[in-house]
Formats: C-alpha cells, structure tokens, sequence
C-alpha cells in the first residue's frame, strides 16, 4: 500500500493516543487503554476505510439539548460530525461507549471536531460526554448497552438494503460483548437476511472490567464461532494498518465481514502494564503514578515531533 | 352479540395495503399473532426474527431508523420481559416509530404464568416516549392500526385474538386518548379496559335493573391519559369508583386513576379490580377472571360494598343479559 497513506493513518493513531493521554493526565483518570488497543482501527476507519460526507470546517458540538421526544425539536443526534447521511454513504455505529473518548480525539485528528471541544469532555451539560449518547460528537444511535450496538447495525442494513441503498454499515465492538446472548442472536439474524453490507471491526484487546477475560468469562474459540454462524472472518494484528485497510477489503458475499484486531491494550504507553488487570478505567492512584504517565506524555510527544 | 374471528389478520393486510413502509416482524409466533394472512399477502415485506426476540427490538429500531415502521408482533410477556432494556434504549429512548402488538394480554390465554402478560401496562407506561394502548373489541382491533401509525414513536398494544366480540359499533372508531362514555349516572363510576369492559356492561345492566345510577367509561389509553373531562366524570359519583382491568392492580388502570384522584384533589373510596399482586395460573379466561375477582359479580360485589348494601344479584342473572354493540352515550366534548 502507499507509505504516505499508511505514515498519515499512523501518525493520526499516534495523535489519537497522545490526545487521549493528555486528557487522562489533565482528568486524573479515563478510559485510556482503549485508545491504545483501538487508535490504529479508529485513524483506518475514519481516513480510509468508511466512506463518509466531509464537514465544512472542524465543528463545536452543540450542548445537551435534552433527550428525543415529540415535546424537543431541538434535538439533534450526534452524527453530522460524521457527515450527511446519504444513499451512498457509510454508516459508523460505536457499540461500546466507554470508547467515546478515542471516537472524540479521532474526529478532532481527523479534522471534524475542533479540538477545544474536549474541554466540555464530562462536564455537566455538555454533549461530549464520557460514555457517549445518541446526542455526542460522531454517535449515531444509542448504544453503549452492551450487545444492541449489532442488532441496531443490523436493522439499519437490513432497511438499507430494501431501499436499495449501496453505503455500507461499520461498527466497532469491543471483545467482551461477544459474551451477551443477543449478539448471537444477531448473527444468526445478519447469516438467515444474508446481510453483507456490514462491516464489524471487534478491538480484540481481551480485557474486560472485572479483568482479563479469560478470568472473567471465555469466548473462545471466537472466530470459529463466529464462522460457523456465518460471518466472513479474518484475524489480524489490530496496529498494522496495512491488515487494517486489506481486511475491510475482503469480498463477503452474503455475508457479514467480521475482523477481529488483536490488539494489546499498552501499545504505546508501556506504563499501563502496571494496571494490568484493572485496565478498564484509568484513576491515578497519587501524584507519582501521574508523573509516570507524564513520562509517557513526553515520549509520545518526542515520536511526534521526530514525524 | 356479535363475535367475530381474524379481526386483526384480515385488518392488518388491508390496512397495509398502500401503507408500504410498514413491516411486519414476528418471532415464530405469526399465525399465534394473527401475522400469517400478512405474510403471505406482502412476503417481501415480511421478517422472521425466529426466537430471538431482543435482536428482533433492536432490529426493529434500525429498521425504523432508515423510515420503516416496524409492526412488531408477538406474544406481550416476550416483548416487555424480554427485551425490555432493547425496547427502552433501541426503540424508546431515540422515540422511534416500532409498534409492539403483545398478544395474549392478561390472562387470557390458558398458558400460565409464562405466557400472561399481567404487569406489562406498569412497565410500559413508565417507559419516556411510550403510548400504551388496550383494545376491548372488534372495533378496538380494528381501529387501533391507524392511531398507532399516525403516532410519531413507539406505541405499545395489548391486542386480543382468535374469537372477539363486538361491543362498539364500527363506525366509532378507537380514538387517542379518549374514553368512551357508555353510561352516565351518579352513584358509581365503573372505569374499565380490555376484556373487563364486557364483563362491566353486563354488571352494569344488573346494577340499573336494581336502580343504582352507574356511569362507565371505557378506556383504550392508558398512556397519555390527559383527557380533561376525566377529574369531572372523577368527581362524580356519590359513592366511588370501581376500577376493573385484566392486570396487576400496581402499576395499571386502577393505578392511572388513583393518581389522577390525587392529582386533583378527588376524595373518594376507590375499589381496583385485577390481579392483587399475585401471578395466575393455567385455566380459562372466565375461570380466572372469577378466581381473582375480576369479573361481572366482582363489580357487583364491590358495589354493594361501596353503597352499604345487598343487591341480591347472582351470577345467573348476569350471565342472562345479552350485549348489543353500543354507542358512545355522549361525545366526550359535549361534557
């Protein structure tokens, strides 16, 4: 693949991780882990992969204009930053939303959402808030419990392909999802409607909040389960772009596409090896964990610079 | 009284006949839900969701979202038990167009505690975005199609099967938030919904032959239910009112009324018929409705109670009157 391609997808990773540390640093805490399991799937998906309508200029997200209802014409669902929704157009759907913080710092990387929108991250009344709703930046339906990102996904293709519509649906999964029943059911829904205009990336990071997985509960053999439920699937490195960008390429005829990206939930801030286990939500224990981190900061910021 | 069979069944073809974003889900229950005429008049607008019927609510809010109207139809216990959080965060919560047809309301199949829909009104109701429904006849199963369509979000229905009589006229059609009036009087307020309505003209006919002055409403929404003659009809009675519906008496009719006594100041004995916080069991629908004190002699029985007296009413004498379709007594604007 062309190397100037791949040197921007990486350095957007790279600008996504060193955000989203930045912002654990200046919080005390956050979901950073994901950022590093998924910084590589993010900067695919939103500068290559997904066919998205371009905005004007990096957008300021709207506050909270209350919740979808017959009495609120306000409202306003949080996909515009990722373009107008057309018959040709891809579809983004973030399944778990505790990864809203690396969705936010990708549009801000990939010049959507202007970059001092993240100073309304988790403050009360704003609409970028920390496990994102319908309503935050880059969000197009409501998910974040667990398991009805797919089947949502799943609807929207199914109605998409009767109205004969061409754009493809993409979601991120996260890997302990694929312990919750409905998932399962979805499949074998998306395998009977043959439906192959949905693409699922599943940030294979094998952790989970309680722990590492296979402490909590297995899923393995993951990808024989999911073939022989009818999926196309294809394990990859989740950091190299270039498997990124060939995997969503595979021809799945009749079929959902599943990829699933090993990833490793330290890549690039090594320092998170000592929170092994408890990888879910980041919190500085005192001020000399926080001047580790600030380390990382630092080397992050010096592989940038040398780009 | 005139009882017809495969009301809605032959209704839902011809209503979706030009209505062509409407889509019919179901989960291996569609000639159960009356779904099969529909099926297979417009196959291509037909989906089996199979038993799986939290990806089928889920889905259901996709498909909604790229301007279908999903009619989903199954059995009401496996659309609120089962996928209650699907229903509150896929469909209710982004306030899509999915209606719910849950069959078998109450107890009126024979299926037991696993089959009976009995507190589905209680949790939908407390759902944000959420119009619940309740049909008592032919004419409710018939009429209820167009107002759940021309609802912008959810509607939850508690729709009735196979044999179903018919006790409103067809050209007074179920309308929102609207109660029908088929009684006035001022001694008792009888207020009823579903199956119990039938059960409530009967007793209500005993009742006048004794001389007691009855107003009864019929109620088919439960959610809205901000129809402003109601703290009137409410303030009413000299004795009390009576609430009768084929449910838990937490959270439904019986509930709805007292909140809207509180609301405005109305200071009355109110008996709620239904189910006293118990499940039920496997048996017929008139059985049960008896065993739990829901029927034609319960509001007898709840009436003596309320105006300090015996009425000498048996259950033979009720199960003499025979019911004709019936009018309104009054436009409810005219109150």
């Amino acid at each position: 693949m062309d190397n100037n391609l791949k040197n921007k997808i990486q350095l957007v990773a790279n600008k996504i991780r060193k955000r989203v540390l930045e912002h654990t640093i200046k919080n005390n805490g956050g979901y950073l882990s994901q950022a590093c399991s998924s910084a590589e799937i993010f900067s695919c998906l939103y500068l290559h992969i997904m066919k998205l309508e371009p905005v004007e200029k990096p957008l300021m997200p709207k506050p909270f204009m209350g919740t979808p209802s017959n009495n609120n014409k306000n409202y306003v669902p949080g996909y515009y930053f990722n373009g107008q929704h057309t018959r040709t157009s891809d579809r983004f759907i973030l399944s778990p939303t505790h990864y809203s913080l690396v969705l936010y710092a990708t549009l801000i990387e990939t010049g959507r959402m202007d970059e001092n929108a993240l100073n309304d991250f988790n403050k009360d009344g704003s609409s970028v808030e920390m496990i994102g709703a319908e309503h935050s930046p880059g969000m197009e339906v409501m998910t974040g419990s667990l398991g009805q990102g797919l089947s949502q996904a799943a609807g929207i293709a199914l109605g998409r392909k009767l109205k004969n519509e061409t754009g493809k649906v993409w979601l991120l999964m996260s890997d302990g999802e694929f312990q919750i029943g409905m998932v399962w059911e979805a499949f074998q829904f998306m395998n009977h409607y043959k439906l192959d205009n949905i693409g699922i990336f599943v940030d294979v990071n094998k952790q989970q909040c309680d722990g590492a997985i296979n402490s909590v509960m297995k899923i393995d053999p993951l990808s024989e389960r999911l073939k022989s439920f009818g999926a196309e699937v294809i394990s990859i490195d989740g950091h190299n772009i270039e498997e990124i960008i060939n995997a969503a390429t595979i021809p799945h005829t009749e079929k959902p596409l599943v990829v699933l990206c090993n990833t490793n939930p330290f890549c690039g801030i090594s320092e998170l090896k000592s929170n092994a286990g408890k990888l879910h939500y980041i919190r500085f224990k005192n001020e000399m964990e926080k001047q580790r981190y600030i380390k990382e900061l630092e080397k992050l910021n010096s592989i940038l610079q040398k780009e | 009284m005139e009882k017809l069979s495969y009301v809605h069944n032959k209704n839902l073809v011809e209503f979706s006949r030009d209505k062509k974003n409407i889509l019919v889900l179901t989960a291996d229950l569609t000639s159960s839900c009356e779904a099969d005429y529909f099926k297979n008049t417009y196959p291509e607008r037909f989906i089996s969701c199979g038993i799986s019927e939290q990806n089928m609510l889920s889905v259901a809010g996709g498909l909604a979202r790229e301007g279908f109207i999903p009619f989903v139809h199954t059995f009401a216990v496996f659309i609120y038990r089962r996928a209650f959080d699907q229903i509150a965060m896929s469909v209710a919560y982004p306030n899509l167009p999915v209606k719910m047809f849950g069959f078998l309301p109450g107890i009126t199949t024979p299926g037991g505690a696993t089959h009976q829909a009995i507190e589905d009104i209680a949790v939908m109701r407390a759902l944000p975005n959420m119009t619940v429904l309740e049909t008592g006849d032919a004419t409710e199963v018939e009429s209820v199609l167009s107002i759940a369509y021309s609802i912008d979000g959810p509607v939850y229905i508690r729709m009735l099967r196979g044999e179903i009589p018919r006790l409103f006229n067809k050209d007074e059609p179920m309308k929102l938030d609207t109660p029908r009036i088929l009684s006035n009087g001022t001694d008792i307020l009888i207020v009823s919904s579903g199956i119990c309505t039938e059960e409530a003209i009967r007793a209500i006919n005993a009742l006048k032959s004794k001389g007691i002055s009855v107003s009864h409403i019929h109620i088919s929404t439960l959610k809205p239910f901000n129809n402003k003659i109601i703290p009137d009809l409410l303030a009413t009675p000299k004795y009390g009112i009576i609430t009768i519906e084929n449910h838990t008496i937490i959270g439904g009719l019986g509930t709805i009324i007292a909140e809207k006594m509180a609301e405005n100041k109305i200071n009355k004995n109110l008996i709620k018929l239904g189910l006293n916080d118990t499940f039920a069991h496997g048996a017929s629908k008139h059985y049960l409705m008896k065993e739990y004190g829901f029927d034609a002699l319960s509001i007898i029985n709840a009436t003596e109670k309320l105006i300090g007296s015996s009425l000498n009413i048996n259950e033979n004498d009720l199960s003499k009157i025979d019911i004709e379709p019936m009018h309104s007594l009054s436009k409810p604007e005219a109150l």
